[in-house]
């Protein structure tokens, strides 16, 4: 083989370089995010409960607001009716927002986490405390 | 003995009995349940089932004031519709246009002195036989039950076809991201974004709370009359049956639910 040292310190360096990101950041896990519900308006509910259980609203959420879009807009139903048999408006800006009006330390959190971009909100109006 | 063994003719019957039953097992799983529905109308939201709008353009321009738009000015500050400040890319909701616009087939060279180039309110005509929604390739624009010709604007890809096939122009097209032209933005209304086809909406989301149009609660004077053609009783019916009425470009076939009286 001709140039075999040069050539065996290209491999070297060639591979060191391309797992570089692998081997870098070993054993440093990104944390896992941790949205806020600390609102005014959440503070004041008694039970502080989303229109469906936790678990459920963390997994299906997305499901949950297309289901939602579908309803409203194309049969003109607006009334969800939850599984403790409360009944809420189905908007994502006047429902949702109301309680989690801190759409930075709540939507954005886990979004940026896993890497999800929704574009609701070139046409939602998010709560003022994201416009200052 | 003969008692303690079934024989094949009651065997048969049986299993017939026994097959039949579960056939029935999802039907009874169907019906048999008592869940709640999970989403609902609003109790208090109007019904109808033929959406119209009766246009009093003599009580528009007797009664109010010149240059009277306090229709336009809430319908627009209601659904964030933006002041773009340039006629190529307005975007309108409801507006004025002059009668030979508005209805440029009922004009002629003798036609009656007081109504040439007088203002007409005109909006989307939620048309019985709507050609947009038969153009638009995702469905984006369709007809509800009740007549209105609605848009889900997450459907909309923006390809304007809907723009090219409605004959009033009342549809209008997103050149630019719209929020920084929206001087008041009504932050129970979403806005739009740049990239989709917009328009009038019968108020659908005030009707869904028991309320009438935006523009139709603006006028002081009674201009705008909004009912069900489908009953009889309506008020629309009742100024239908006792006035001459127009409607823009009715040779078209559209069918337009929009009536005026001049």
């Amino acid at each position: 083989m001709y140039n075999a040292r040069n050539t065996v310190i290209g491999l070297i360096l060639l591979i060191g370089l391309v797992s570089f990101p692998f081997w870098y950041s070993t054993g440093k896990a990104a944390s896992a995010p941790q949205p806020k519900l600390d609102t005014p308006t959440i503070q004041e509910l008694e039970e502080k409960r989303c229109v469906e259980a936790t678990p459920y609203m963390r997994a299906s959420h997305m499901q949950l607001l297309n289901e939602w879009r579908t309803s409203v807009i194309r049969e003109g139903n607006r009334i969800y009716v939850a599984e403790n048999g409360e009944r809420y408006n189905m908007s994502l800006q006047n429902t949702c927002m109301e309680c989690h009006s801190n759409k930075t330390q709540f939507c954005d959190r886990c979004h940026k986490y896993v890497g999800v971009k929704p574009d609701c909100w070139t046409c939602h109006i998010e709560s003022k405390e994201n416009k200052l | 003995m003969r008692g303690k063994r079934m024989d094949r003719r009651t065997f048969l019957k049986v299993a017939g009995a026994c097959v039949l039953g579960l056939g029935v097992m999802p039907v009874t799983d169907v019906f048999g349940g008592n869940d709640l529905p999970k989403i609902l109308r609003n109790p208090n939201a109007l019904v109808g089932k033929k959406w119209a709008m009766v246009v009093d353009m003599k009580k528009c321009w007797d009664n109010g004031e010149e240059g009277c738009v306090d229709c336009i000015r809430a319908c627009h500050r209601t659904h964030n519709v933006p002041n773009i400040g340039n006629a190529k890319e307005e975007i309108k909701w409801i507006w004025t246009a002059s009668y030979e616009n508005a209805f440029p087939d009922q004009k002629n060279e003798y036609m009656e002195e007081s109504l040439k180039g007088k203002p007409f309110i005109v909006l989307c005509n939620h048309c019985a036989n709507p050609p947009c929604v038969r153009v638009c390739p995702t469905k984006a624009t369709f007809k509800r039950e009740d007549g209105i010709v609605i848009m889900d604007y997450h459907r909309c890809i923006g390809c304007r076809y809907c723009m090219a096939a409605c004959p009033y122009g009342a549809r209008s097209f997103n050149f630019k991201d719209p929020r920084p032209f929206i001087a008041e933005v009504n932050p129970k209304f979403p806005t739009r974004e740049k990239g989709v086809v917009e328009k009038c909406n019968f108020c659908a989301e005030r009707l869904a709370e028991g309320l009438l149009p935006a523009c139709v609660e603006a006028c002081k004077h009674g201009a705008l009359v909004f009912g069900d053609l489908e009953d009889p009783e309506s008020n629309v019916r009742k100024i239908l049956r006792s006035n001459y009425i127009i409607q823009r470009k009715p040779q078209l076939g559209t069918k337009p639910n929009i009536y005026y009286i001049v």
